[in-house]
Formats: structure tokens, C-alpha cells, sequence
């Protein structure tokens, strides 16, 4: 029998996702005029067109650079969530593992001038670190993930402000400015700069899709990724065939951790923002990046798309009327969108019931002997 | 007059996407009979009973209850209607008594306060009258499977259905368990309780039932008087072919020592004493030794001790003369260990993952599939895929690609069975392997299992069927409440003796 084009997988995971996007539109749109509606069409295109409000060629490319250079971050936060999903946990402390690498990588481009690949480095390692204490406490004493990295967090970012105190400027709560007190810290361009007449367009960008890429490898392609992958299936078969699960917990987190440290040594090393050390709130980037990493279909590629989407319309949200929005709308609206993005899941599950019953309906004097294994499935349906 | 049916199912047709898995079946029950739904994995009889149900709904066929049409929207409505059943799996909870379970959900109250004493009085009236010993107060956890059991049939008594359903009862019950079952079964009857036995064991059916139908792949292929019939010809009904079932084999040829285990005690995850004690056993080249049992005797805990699933507290394993006491899992499987485990969705499979995925769970490691980068070897893992879902007639939708979800059970049983035998094992340790599974299935299995011991392994079975205990071992060790109660000879003893060891009734040197 042929395959109903919706009930393709990949046919699936897209269409959930746009839908996921359409709705939070008009949900957003829908907020708008309550609060005034007089403005509410022109700021939901406002939100949409982002960078293209800008009416000069010049200064769209400019500012697209600007919305890319959150966007790496972004991208890394949720390739962090996604696998860690894969293999069964929810890394919700890649915020954490993200104010880590910012600690990390600023201390040693503002207190020691490194070059920027070992500032790379050391996000890395911070990240993974950090990753790897949650992993650690799941693996031999079975705390759950969620718990210990939520508290993580919060340790993270206290810890993260003590130290970045120390080498931040004397009349603000900002930390130095990275291109100025240690050029040598700061990511190089490759003429990427140019490309975008945007200072703080650097290789961030290429590194962070190739990051995208090698997770897809690893875990479609490597002895690695099947082993990490069973274990998240099914945690005790993995056990059965003599895979070591204490350790492919472990090294999930400390790779999570890594990706969402590279995150952000990949942001702060371009210099485009300064830590502010007063900062009463774990950074929104790790928590977006699991909204990413549902949108994108839990596929590494997808997230790269469902990143840049995300991070689009978070900016587009600056350019909202003040006179007519509080300042806040932008992040509001954003945030609405994002939370619908959590729907994938339920939309997929939706449309595929849907696809089944149109199925039945095109189909509906299928003989018995054409599927003989789906019999016993329908069988096995019905006990549950 | 026509006949009085309790309930008649007519022309029932239910269909799932690409798959009808009812097929214009009538069922009739007449009052007070007892009727066997007889049919293999997959027939439809869940199905069916899922549509008696209120569970699904079905597209075509009309259900009446006392010559009257009825519509069964949910299992309330059935309730309603007097229909009652045991499932396979009780729905008891074990920290409640045995009263406490009886009448869950429709609880005696005056003004919001629980009227038990009122309930009690029931409850032993009813426990007398059918002849079901049970002890209100106990909890659910302290008492034996059987006990368990007569709860749920109280369960339906308190609630007076008058139509009960027993889903597979005998499956967790020793021999003398059953014939007590049995009787129950003919007093409700004799009260006049219309009853629908569902099972795949004949002998059973042969002795209690007055009627059965017969399911297959989901279509209705008849109903006959027991006392017309032969178990052969209902076991022709239910596969479409004649079946064997003596298992050919030759007598055995035990050889070398290959599994020698001594004094393996394990810790129990469920109370403080230990679940298995002081156990001693060996198994040789070419032989089948089989560990019987009631479930829950300390077969799983001996199994997770010598496949490494669990750590061991005393003794020792050899195999071939390697200390594997302390190996990991995986070390113990290169050694020449392969494992048919007892629970396939839990440990036999990873179900999200493809069929040649699971293939190849045991030896993706290998060289042949793995390159020295760590990347797999997609191409050798489908070519090695396809010869072993041919060689062990595999059925599945899509190939290798078919996600291992979709398969049916048996399917899946036969894949894990392919991946294990092919490794060509030492020692095939073999749990529960026909578990769930049909008879043409089961036939295939305990052929493959007698073919490995005639090719010189030793081959270890976990059973708690007493047909496959009986017909497929060479020599049986009884396990009872964590210790080996006695080796039996196969040839020379009977199951009622067998039976007599399950129960801790009688023993070795004791």
C-alpha cells in the first residue's frame, strides 16, 4: 500500500513546525490588538520583517549579520538539548552549561589576554564541566537530570558574576569590552566582516552549522551514536547487550555540556555583548534553545532553521512602535511563540491520527493477508 | 423457541488502518455455559473482547445482551451490562487487602463513611457459596498468584456480573492451581454465571468448556461442541494445518561442562530475603537443561546473575572454564554467552530502533560492522540483516528498515532468536522464549533450541510452561522460593510430580 504523503515523517515534522509558527503569529497578532489595536497589523509585520525594516540594502545586510551572530548561540544552545534528548535526558542545564562558557571565556580573554581558540577552549571545557556533574550524579546515584541541572544553574550564574566582577569596567556592572582590552581574544572574521559590513560577524557563524552538521554525523553515522541513541531508547536493552550506560550518560552530558559552552564562547568572543554582572536571571538562551530544538523536529539540520527563526523574530521584536508597546511586547510576543513551538510533539501526533483515518477511508477493504506482521499489531493494540 | 444467549456478537467487523483485524465474527454465548475463544497471537481475540468492552468501537455488527440490541460505548456501559472480566495481568493494588480490592470503585458509604463491615458480610457470603478461599484481610502482596486470582473473580461476583470473561487464566498458575480453577469455573456455571474462557491451551479447553469458537487471522471459522471434537481438530482450526506437537529430538549426547555454577546466591529487589540461595548446578555440551518454576521463584534474579544483568552476592560461575563471576556483560557474551531474554520489549529490543538495528545489537561492535574511525558499516549491517530475516524467515512490513514496533511479537521473538543463535554461542541461555507466542511460532523456536543442542552447545531454558518443560529438556531442575528443589528425568516423571515440586510440596533429601 502507498504511503499518505502526511504520514511521511519528514512531511510531519515540517508541517507541524510551520503551523507551530502560524498560530504563534496570530496569537501574537491577537495580543496585539488588545493592548492597541490601531498598531497591532504594522507591529506583526514589524516583528516578521525584522531586518528588512530597514529600507537600504546596506543596512539589511547589516543587521541580518546581527540577527545570524545570536543566532550561533542560539543554535548551540538547542544542539546541546536535542542530544541530550536523543539519549534520554533533558538537559535543561544548558543554561547553565551556557553562563559557565561565558565565564569561562571571558576570564581568560579579560584577566589573560589568551588568543580566542583557547578562550574557545576553555567555554568548552567549563560547559562540559558542568555538563559532566549532572551526568555524573544521573549515572551512579540516579539524580535526576532536570534537578541537578536546574540547581546548576543558578550556582552557574552566581559564580559566573563573582568572577566576572573581577575584570569588569569601574563605573558599570558590564564586564570590559573583549575587542578593545584583548583584540587577540576575539574570533576572527575571515572577511565575513566585510561580507556583512558587521564587525561582529565571524566564523561563530560557518563553526556553529558545522557544529550541526557533526552532531547530525555522530549520531546518525558513528558506532557511537547508535550506542548513545539505544541507551535512550531503551535503557535496559542497551544494559542487556552489554553497552556501558554509566558512561554513555556521562559522556551525553559532557558533550551537551560542551555544545552549549561553545555556544557561548561563540557569542561573547565577537564582542557584540558585554556580560553584565549584576545579572539577576540565568540567560534566556538555554531555555529557548529546547523551544529550537523541538521546532527544528529534533533533527540537527532542522534546528539550525528553527534557531535562526526563533532568534529572527526576537529581534524583529525590537523594532515594535515604543510609543504604542511597552518595551517589553517584543519579548513578550517572542516568548508566545516560542512557548507554541513546544507544540510540535502534540501537532505530529494530531496529524498522524488524522493521516490514519483518511487512510482507513481510502482504503477501507484491505484483505487481511496484505499485512499479516500489522495483524498481530492491531492485536497487541488492543490489550494496551 | 430459539436459544437463550447471554450475549451474541453478530457479524463484528472492525478494521485498523490496512488491517481488518475483525472480519465479520459471530460469537454467540449461551447462559450458563462456559465458552472457549480459541485462537493464536494475532487472531482478533483482544479485539473482540475490546469490543465487548466498550474499548473500541466497532464499523459493522451489531452486539445483543438477552435477545436485545445493546450499544457498548465504554467499559462503564459494560459494567452496566453485567460483563465482567479477569485480565491476563490482574489490576490489583498490592498494598490494599483483598477487601480493600474487591469493592474499589463501588465502596459501600454512608454519608461519605465506608460501610466495610457491610461489604465483608459479601464478601464471605460470596467466597462460601463458590467455594473461592480467600483471606479478606491479607494484603494483595502476601498472597499466592492463585489467591490473587480468586480476588478478581470475587471482584466480578461482588459487582454480580453475570457474564465473566477470563483472559489466558491459567497462564501464571501451577498444575493444581489449575484444576482448582477448573472447578470454580464449573460452580459458576452450575449458578448459573454465563463464562468466556479465552486461551490457546487445548487440554484446558477439552476439560471445561462446553463450547468454542475458533478465531484465525482474524476472520470466524467456527464454533463446535467439545464433546464432538478432538484437540487435534480444534489445533487444525486454529493454525490451518495440522501441527506436531511432540517435538522431535534424538536422545541427548551431553559432553564437556560448559556452564558450572556454585553456591550463586543473589539479593531480591522485592523483600529482604534473597531471591536466589545457594544455588548449584552445571550445564554440559549437547544438552538442554531446563530451570522450572512458578514465576516469581528466583528463575529472573538466577538469570540477571549469570548474563551480569545484576551483581551477584555469593558463589561462583565458570564458563568453559573461565571465572566469569565478575565479567561484564559484554565480555561474558564474546566469551560465547548468548541470551534469549525472558522480557523482549525490556531487554530482547530496542523497539524504536529498525530491525537491522537490533540485528546487529549484540555484534555491532565487531570489526565486520564498525570501521576503525567508529563509523558503522551501514552496507555489511544490511547485507548481514537480510541473510539472517531470510535464513530465520523474519516476517516484517518494510525489511530491514521495518521499525521493530510495527513487528508482531512473534516476529520479534524470532529476531532476537536469530541474533542470538547466530553468534554460535557456547552456552544459549533461553528464557521464557516461546512466551506469548502462537504455535506455529513455538514449534519454529523449540526446534531451533533442540537443533542448537544437537550441534553441541549447551543450552540453558527458563520456562515456566509445563508442555515445553516436559517436551523440549533433557533434564529438569526445580526452583522453588529461591532454591533447587529437585533434578527430574523428563522421560520417567509425570506433571503431577513436577507439579508437586513447583509447589514446595515435596522435595529432594528433605
Amino acid at each position: 500500500m502507498k504511503k499518505s504523503f502526511w504520514k511521511n515523517k519528514a512531511v510531519q515534522s515540517l508541517a507541524a513546525s510551520l503551523l507551530c509558527i502560524f498560530i504563534g503569529l496570530v496569537a501574537g497578532f491577537i495580543v496585539l490588538l488588545i493592548i492597541n489595536p490601531a498598531g497591532a497589523w504594522e507591529g506583526i509585520t514589524t516583528i516578521v520583517k525584522n531586518f528588512f525594516y530597514y529600507p537600504s540594502a546596506a543596512a539589511r545586510i547589516k543587521y541580518f549579520g546581527s540577527t545570524l551572530v545570536k543566532t550561533a548561540p542560539l543554535l548551540m544552545c538547542s544542539l546541546s538539548v536535542l542530544f541530550s534528548y536523543k539519549v534520554g535526558l533533558f538537559n535543561i542545564g544548558a543554561a547553565g552549561q551556557y553562563v559557565v562558557g561565558v565565564g569561562a571565556c571571558l576570564y581568560c580573554a579579560l584577566a589573560f589576554h589568551l588568543p580566542w581558540y583557547v578562550c574557545l577552549l576553555a567555554a568548552v571545557l567549563a560547559g562540559a564541566l558542568l555538563g559532566a556533574i549532572s551526568g555524573v550524579l544521573k549515572a551512579y546515584l540516579n539524580v535526576n537530570e532536570v534537578i541537578s541541572s536546574i540547581m546548576l544553574n543558578w550556582i552557574s550564574l552566581y559564580l559566573v558574576n563573582m568572577l566576572l566582577s573581577t575584570v569588569k569596567e569601574l563605573a558599570s556592572p558590564y564586564t570590559l569590552v573583549v575587542n578593545s582590552t584583548s583584540p587577540g581574544s576575539v574570533l576572527p572574521s575571515l572577511g565575513l566582516n566585510e561580507l556583512f559590513s558587521n564587525n561582529y560577524v565571524t566564523i561563530a557563524i560557518p563553526l556553529s552549522i558545522l557544529a550541526a552538521v557533526l552532531i547530525w554525523v555522530l549520531l546518525e553515522k558513528t558506532k557511537l551514536g547508535y550506542e548513545l541513541k539505544a541507551t535512550g531508547f531503551n535503557k535496559s536493552a542497551a544494559r542487556y547487550c552489554g553497552m556501558k550506560e554509566s558512561r554513555n550518560i556521562i559522556l551525553t552530558m559532557v558533550i551537551a555540556g560542551g555544545l552549549a559552552g561553545l555556544g557561548a564562547g561563540l557569542f561573547f568572543l565577537t564582542g557584540f555583548e558585554q556580560w553584565q554582572c549584576t545579572q539577576s536571571s540565568v540567560p534566556a538562551m538555554g531555555f529557548n534553545g529546547i523551544a529550537a530544538a523541538f521546532l527544528g523536529g529534533l533533527n540537527p539540520i532542522g534546528t539550525i532553521f528553527a534557531s535562526y527563526f526563533i532568534q529572527h523574530i526576537t529581534s524583529g521584536g525590537a523594532y515594535l512602535d515604543k510609543a504604542l508597546y511597552s518595551a517589553q511586547i517584543s519579548d513578550f510576543i517572542s516568548a508566545l511563540i516560542i512557548y507554541l513551538c513546544g507544540f510540535v510533539l502534540f501537532f505530529k501526533q494530531f496529524m498522524d491520527s488524522r493521516a490514519a483515518k483518511a487512510e482507513e477511508k481510502a482504503h477501507p477493504a484491505a484483505p487481511v493477508q496484505a499485512s499479516p506482521p500489522a495483524d498481530t499489531d492491531t492485536e497487541e493494540g488492543g490489550e494496551k | 423457541m430459539e436459544e437463550q444467549y447471554a450475549i451474541e456478537m453478530l457479524h463484528i467487523t472492525k478494521r485498523f488502518p490496512g488491517i481488518i483485524a475483525n472480519d465479520d465474527i459471530t460469537l454467540r454465548l449461551k447462559k450458563g455455559e462456559i465458552h472457549a475463544l480459541l485462537g493464536e497471537n494475532g487472531a482478533g481475540k483482544s479485539t473482540l473482547m475490546s469490543v465487548l468492552f466498550g474499548l473500541y468501537r466497532p464499523e459493522e455488527g451489531v452486539i445483543r445482551k438477552d435477545g436485545q440490541e445493546v450499544a457498548i460505548r465504554d467499559p462503564n456501559d459494560a459494567n452496566r451490562l453485567g460483563i465482567g472480566m479477569v485480565h491476563q495481568h490482574f489490576k490489583l493494588v498490592d498494598i490494599f487487602t483483598v477487601l480493600d480490592n474487591i469493592i474499589m470503585g463501588v465502596e459501600p458509604c454512608k454519608a461519605g463513611f465506608l460501610q466495610k463491615a457491610e461489604a465483608r458480610e459479601k464478601v464471605v457470603a460470596l467466597s462460601e457459596k463458590y467455594g473461592l478461599k480467600v483471606d479478606p484481610d491479607a494484603l494483595v502482596e502476601d498472597i499466592t498468584v492463585g489467591m490473587q486470582q480468586r480476588t478478581e473473580i470475587l471482584k466480578m461476583l461482588y459487582r454480580e456480573n453475570e457474564i465473566l470473561i477470563f483472559d489466558e487464566p491459567t497462564a501464571v498458575l501451577t498444575p493444581q492451581e489449575i484444576d482448582e480453577l477448573m472447578d470454580i469455573m464449573r460452580g459458576l456455571k452450575a449458578e448459573g454465571k454465563s463464562i468466556l474462557f479465552i486461551t490457546h491451551k487445548l487440554g484446558e479447553i477439552m476439560a471445561v468448556a462446553d463450547r468454542c469458537s475458533v478465531l484465525r487471522k482474524g476472520r470466524y471459522i467456527g464454533t463446535v461442541d467439545i464433546k464432538d471434537t478432538t484437540k487435534e481438530e480444534l489445533s487444525k482450526m486454529m493454525v490451518g494445518r495440522n501441527v506436531s506437537f511432540a517435538v522431535e529430538k534424538a536422545p541427548a549426547k551431553p559432553g564437556e561442562v560448559v556452564l558450572d555454577v556454585k553456591g550463586l546466591t543473589m539479593a531480591s529487589k522485592l523483600h529482604k530475603n534473597n531471591a536466589v540461595k545457594n544455588v548449584s548446578f552445571q550445564v554440559r555440551a549437547g544438552e538442554i537443561v531446563c530451570i522450572a518454576g512458578i514465576d516469581g521463584n528466583g528463575q529472573t534474579e538466577l538469570v540477571y546473575g549469570l548474563t551480569g544483568l545484576e551483581h551477584i552476592l555469593e558463589g561462583t560461575i565458570t564458563l568453559d572454564g573461565t571465572d566469569i563471576t565478575h565479567l561484564p556483560i559484554r565480555k561474558r557474551s564474546t566469551l560465547g554467552m548468548s541470551h534469549i531474554p525472558e522480557d523482549r520489549h525490556k531487554h530482547g529490543l530496542v523497539l524504536d530502533y529498525s530491525l537491522e538495528d537490533n540485528i546487529v545489537l549484540q555484534r555491532y561492535f565487531e570489526p565486520q560492522f564498525v570501521s576503525g574511525s567508529g563509523f558503522l558499516k551501514r552496507p555489511a549491517i544490511r547485507a548481514y540483516a537480510e541473510k539472517l530475516i531470510a535464513q530465520y524467515d523474519v516476517r516484517s512490513g518494510e525489511g530491514p528498515v521495518t521499525p521493530a514496533r510495527s513487528m508482531s511479537g512473534g516476529n520479534q521473538q524470532k529476531a532476537i532468536v536469530a541474533r542470538e543463535i547466530d553468534r554460535d554461542p557456547h552456552l544459549l541461555v533461553a528464557v521464557q522464549p516461546t512466551r506469548g507466542l502462537d504455535v506455529g511460532a513455538i514449534e519454529y523456536i523449540h526446534q531451533q533450541i533442540v537443533a542448537q543442542r544437537d550441534a553441541g552447545k549447551a543450552v540453558l531454558l527458563v520456562s515456566l510452561e509445563l508442555d515445553e518443560v516436559m517436551d523440549v529438556s533433557d533434564r529438569i531442575l526445580v526452583m522453588y522460593e529461591g532454591e533447587l528443589v529437585g533434578e527430574l528425568d523428563p522421560k520417567t516423571t509425570t506433571v503431577e510430580e513436577l507439579g508437586l515440586y513447583m509447589a514446595g510440596a515435596k522435595r529432594e533429601g528433605k
